[in-house]
């Protein structure tokens, strides 16, 4: 069942710069474009989350663990 | 394609979790000390196999970016919509229940609740909301089904009568008696696979010993990425699915001979199965995503039990997402044999000859001659694979 939407405005220049810039990108319509980027940016991705990055320590001691298991 | 060397692990783009960040729900420090110490005070809640399962893959990120047991807002937006809220797709519910001995009056919402396994305290639960669902119609919109003879329908029907929803903090991973040599979190798949030079990963989920069709799958994908996760599901299955363990030596001796050790790697992934079909299938490749898988193969009847659901409904449920909102590529394979005429694994898509040329064996048959001690051809069955599963039949599994 397809998802209920709403129309949102946005300045007819920023929409037609949004349309040259995703020419062969993939994105279908600038409608794709705009819900990707607000998706992505709603769930924090642009946030850096202090516990998001591994620590030094934490990434050697994952690597130490998958060497003594023979993954590395 | 690549397959570097830690030089090069700079230079190795990983597939973003699902929501952009992979959720640690694992406390520690001040945090874990104080927590603990409330739990014992707290109205305690016992998780059954499959909740256990659960917030071991909430706690380490495997279900980013759920951070705890649905709210009913969000189980009802997953079930209407297969979408969170939010918007990101996601399609099966993640509920804790409140077992059939257990008075759900008290647990408060805006209090906390002990999870428990037994007398072990394993974490926390935030109680954001409680409430009754509608089981039946879970079942019909997850399942597709309400038949009780459906294991899912079952297991609705074996807990209580209510849910409660909020965000856990888990003080340990649930502690497992075995396989513990292959259980790998997200966050170290994901190191592994920066380690090895892999941009691209394709994920192949199994609750079942592979045999040559599913080894057939697994290598035609590792042709156009650089590296494979086999990955079995090793949570709570059904009676009859063949036990983890005997899984696991099933794919140790097919490993050993037949594959590509600096191509491939196996974890487990400590899921319980819901033999959900194609929401299972969805859901299991989002899973994998934040595990840092680039593809995911769905061959016949994904996470398919008896004959609830057509044979490639688990593949036809993809085009109901776009491919930027899941971001990980599905693999879709057809139907695998040997065919004796090609002389070689072929399937559906790609093989001209008839069924007669084709080697081929149910699922019972594969069961009956295991019984009587027999191993299935090698163009099925890996004569080392078939052994395994003859002496763990002798044993009276299966």
């Amino acid at each position: 069942m397809p998802e209920p939407r709403v129309t949102i405005k946005i300045p007819r220049p920023l929409y037609e710069r949004i349309q040259r810039s995703i020419e062969g990108s993939g994105f279908s319509s600038v409608t794709d474009f705009i819900v990707y980027v607000l998706r992505d940016v709603m769930s924090g991705a642009g946030h850096r989350d202090e516990r998001g990055e591994l620590t030094r320590e934490e990434l050697d001691a994952i690597k130490e663990r998958l060497k003594n298991l023979g993954y590395l | 394609m690549t397959n570097g060397s830690a030089n090069d692990e700079r230079a190795i783009h990983q597939i973003k979790p699902h929501g952009g960040r992979l959720v640690n729900r694992l406390v520690e420090g001040e945090t874990k000390e104080n927590l603990l110490e409330r739990a014992h005070a707290l109205p305690k809640i016992q998780l059954n196999e499959r909740e256990l399962a659960d917030i071991e893959m909430i706690a380490v990120g495997a279900m980013s970016p759920l951070e705890g047991f649905m709210t009913r807002e969000v189980y009802d937006s997953v079930l209407d919509t297969m979408h969170l809220p939010l918007g990101l797709p996601w399609t099966l519910p993640v509920t804790l229940s409140v077992k059939p001995d257990e008075d759900p009056d008290q647990y408060r919402t805006g209090l906390d609740v002990a999870l428990c396994r037994g007398d072990a305290v394993l974490g926390v639960m935030h109680l954001e909301d409680k409430w009754k669902p509608d089981k039946a119609a879970e079942a019909e919109k997850v399942l597709l089904t309400t038949d009780e003879a459906h294991p899912g329908v079952a297991y609705l029907g074996s807990v209580g009568d209510t849910y409660l929803g909020g965000e856990i903090s888990v003080f340990e991973k649930p502690e497992h008696e075995a396989m513990n040599d292959y259980r790998l979190d997200p966050k170290e798949t994901r190191v592994l696979f920066k380690a090895k030079g892999w941009s691209t990963i394709v994920a192949f989920q199994t609750r079942n010993p592979i045999h040559r069709a599913h080894e057939y799958l697994q290598k035609c994908a590792l042709e156009i990425v650089d590296g494979l996760l086999i990955h079995p599901l090793v949570g709570a299955t059904k009676k009859g699915d063949i036990p983890a363990d005997v899984r696991m030596r099933c794919y140790e001796v097919l490993l050993e001979n037949y594959y590509p050790r600096d191509r491939v790697a196996i974890s487990v992934f400590p899921a319980a199965m819901r033999y959900a079909g194609p929401r299972e299938a969805i859901f299991h490749a989002l899973v994998r995503k934040n595990y840092g898988c680039t593809h995911f193969i769905v061959g016949r009847d994904h996470a398919g039990v008896g004959k609830y659901y057509g044979t490639y409904d688990a593949q036809l449920i993809f085009n109901e997402f776009t491919r930027e909102e899941l971001d990980i590529t599905p693999l879709f394979f057809e139907h695998a044999f040997y065919c004796t005429a090609c002389g070689n694994m072929a399937s559906a898509k790609t093989c001209p000859h008839g069924n007669d040329e084709h080697v081929f064996l149910s699922g019972t048959k594969v069961r009956e001659m295991l019984s009587r001690g027999e191993c299935p051809p090698p163009e099925f069955t890996r004569p080392e694979v078939a052994e395994v599963l003859v002496e763990a039949y002798e044993k009276g599994i299966g």
